[in-house]
């Protein structure tokens, strides 16, 4: 009965963008743990459409994101910090990105830079704003919090010494099940020591030779995916109590293929130019089930990839006790 | 960003680097000279990390030199070079630049970067070993950083000392012989405010001297830097062949090319990713020969197995491989 309509949607082009361009995950049927890096701002063509050109992704929720963010962050000040010695890899990280944003933003978007004098045009903002590099009371709420106003991936900064990278500035509002605040300062073995099979498989760590031996200038990008029920982009540890309930009930509600959401990060690996650190950015999609079931091929992948996911796997994803119920409305549903 | 892409000739060390005009050459001593590199079109050129080195192509050759400038927002890229004459001709080729030539160059490249958070830098340099020295002197000045430089050169042959002086003040002790030197290094070593960091360029027993008594006085490795080209890159390799045993074809593969490139080139389509050995994708299966392994991704056992190989970084100690392709 839809199939036809699908079919001439498809076709047609007339998915909305929230689908053409999201970066649906999986190539095949099941999922495990891999060091998925690619060069960024490499187009990758989906059944929907396309994703990926763009180094900082602006998009229909752009507003919308930043509003949230800005609440987040003026009930909880923690989600941002900046250890004294990474303030030259802020201001190194706005030069980098607002240039770039210009660059793929023409109509909306101008960055002027003389010596440390800067100008920048945001007019999706109504934003007009000169700054000086290396100056934070140059702009009104400090670099990295300019900077979190300006894009709508969250911010961390690693530091490389002592032949390991460490956790030492960020703006994080959209954790996806993680603290910040928790994990600020820590080393990058230490952040990941959560995650499941991490002693048995080298992944993680293959990862953080891969980080340490960037050039700088060098822009790489992976991709990351849980699930999360309603357009929620801030789960972090800190509201626990306001979100995890819902990974209870879900299973249960009628309504699981609006509320539950295919959760993406588009994770940019970026070795600043001037100051050496690494910037992590992480770009958070979501995409409720009935949008991801507009697409044949990613409802039937979505499905088998749920039902298939080892045990540990799905708990550390916080999908365990209603992953087979999603799984069976997108192969049967 | 305006810089001018490569010309097709470009020596594997340089490629993906810029086409660079040299502007200006300013005498600093007797045997060292000045040149100033900049964009064809006047146009900014990429930033870089403090002690950051260029590699800079002469006829078929490359060498690698420090630049001087703190690194941020370059409109010009500044290296010195101490002619040497029994080298292998770089610098003697740089010697011989003039205003208005072009020359290929790479992407700046870090192996001597400041650690961020040290809270006192004690930078020491001998003869040439000023220039990646003098670009975190430089930088340290724009950040505020708090600064020592002892800096050893021949009296009155001292590249960019005004330079130094104007920059550090009081933070600069020249020495010119090696008893005062030495006098000035003891003292150092042993008076220097908690989270200070050592950085040294000079001749290699130069640096080994200094870094040995640095550790004598107790200094921990991890506070300890030294300049050293070229760690931060894998070298271009030897050149092998690979015979293709589906397709029956057989390909060279020069050095500085990678098997990965070298498959492309000739038309075969190998999926890949990160293209720096670490994801796993371009994996290929070896019939005969021995792979010299340089990825990240194979495990210590699969790599002794000879068995499997990344096309991407990894090469052939054998003359020849066999593909299964």
């Amino acid at each position: 009965m839809t199939t036809t309509i699908i079919d001439n949607e498809l076709e047609s082009g007339v998915l909305p963008e929230r689908i053409r361009h999201f970066p649906f995950p999986f190539s095949g049927d099941s999922y495990r743990y891999s060091a998925n890096v690619e060069p960024a701002r490499k187009l990758v063509e989906t059944e929907a459409g396309s994703w990926g050109s763009f180094l900082i992704d602006v998009d229909e929720f752009y507003l919308q994101d930043l509003r949230d963010r800005n609440e987040v962050l003026e009930k909880d000040p923690t989600r941002t910090q900046v250890l004294p010695h990474m303030r030259p890899a802020v201001w190194d990280a706005i030069t980098t990105l607002l240039p770039a944003m210009a660059e793929e933003n023409p109509d909306t978007m101008s960055y002027q830079r003389d010596g440390n004098a800067c100008r920048w045009a945001n007019a999706l903002q109504n934003l007009e704003l000169e700054f000086t590099v290396g100056d934070d009371d140059s702009l009104p709420m400090g670099p990295l919090q300019f900077l979190g106003s300006q894009i709508q991936d969250d911010i961390v900064f690693l530091d490389p010494r002592e032949d390991t990278l460490w956790l030492d500035a960020g703006l994080v509002t959209f954790a996806a099940d993680w603290s910040f605040g928790f994990d600020v300062g820590m080393k990058f073995m230490e952040v990941h020591a959560p995650v499941p099979r991490v002693n048995d498989e080298p992944v993680i760590n293959r990862a953080h030779q891969f980080l340490l031996r960037l050039q700088p200038g060098e822009q790489y990008r992976r991709t990351n995916w849980t699930m999360t029920v309603d357009r929620r982009l801030d789960t972090s540890t800190e509201t626990y109590p306001i979100w995890a309930p819902d990974r209870g009930t879900i299973a249960a509600d009628p309504e699981l293929p609006n509320r539950l959401h295919l959760r993406v990060e588009i994770q940019h690996l970026i070795c600043l130019p001037h100051s050496g650190a690494v910037l992590f950015l992480i770009r958070s999609y979501l995409l409720p089930l009935t949008d991801i079931a507009k697409v044949p091929l990613w409802r039937e992948r979505l499905g088998h990839v749920l039902a298939e996911l080892p045990e540990d796997m799905a708990e550390y994803k916080g999908i365990s006790r209603y992953r087979k119920a999603a799984s069976s409305w997108l192969l049967n549903g | 960003m305006t810089t001018t892409p490569l010309l097709d000739q470009a020596h594997p060390a340089v490629k993906g680097g810029l086409l660079l005009e040299v502007t200006n050459i300013s005498r600093q001593t007797d045997s060292i000279v000045s040149i100033t590199f900049a964009d064809l079109a006047g146009g900014l050129l990429p930033a870089y990390v403090p002690g950051s080195h260029l590699v800079v192509q002469y006829g078929a050759g490359v060498n690698a030199y420090s630049l001087t400038g703190s690194g941020s927002t370059p409109f010009e890229y500044i290296i010195s070079v101490l002619q040497v004459e029994d080298g292998a001709g770089g610098s003697q080729a740089m010697h011989r630049l003039s205003v208005g030539d072009l020359v290929q160059v790479s992407r700046p490249r870090s192996a001597f970067a400041p650690v961020a958070n040290a809270t006192h830098q004690l930078l020491v340099a001998a003869g040439i070993g000023i220039t990646p020295v003098l670009s975190h002197a430089r930088s340290a000045v724009e950040w505020g950083t708090a600064t020592d430089l002892i800096y050893v050169h021949r009296p009155g042959a001292g590249a960019h000392v005004e330079e130094a002086r104007e920059l550090l003040g009081d933070g600069l002790t020249e020495c010119s012989d090696r008893a005062s030197f030495q006098k000035v290094l003891a003292e150092s070593l042993t008076h220097q405010p908690l989270g200070t960091h050592l950085y040294v360029c000079g001749p290699a027993a130069f640096m080994d001297d200094v870094l040995d008594q640095a550790r004598e006085h107790g200094w921990p490795a991890a506070r300890l830097h030294s300049e050293a080209f070229g760690a931060a890159e894998l070298d271009d390799g030897e050149p092998f062949a690979v015979n293709l045993t589906r397709s029956g074809t057989r390909l060279e593969v020069p050095a500085g090319v990678s098997l990965l490139e070298a498959l492309e080139n000739a038309g075969k389509s190998i999926p890949n990713m990160c293209r720096k050995g670490i994801c796993g994708e371009c994996s290929l299966s070896v019939l005969r020969g021995t792979p010299q392994h340089r990825d990240l991704y194979l495990t210590d056992q699969e790599k002794a197995e000879n068995t499997t190989m990344m096309c991407c970084v990894s090469r052939s100690l054998d003359e020849e491989l066999e593909l299964d392709l």
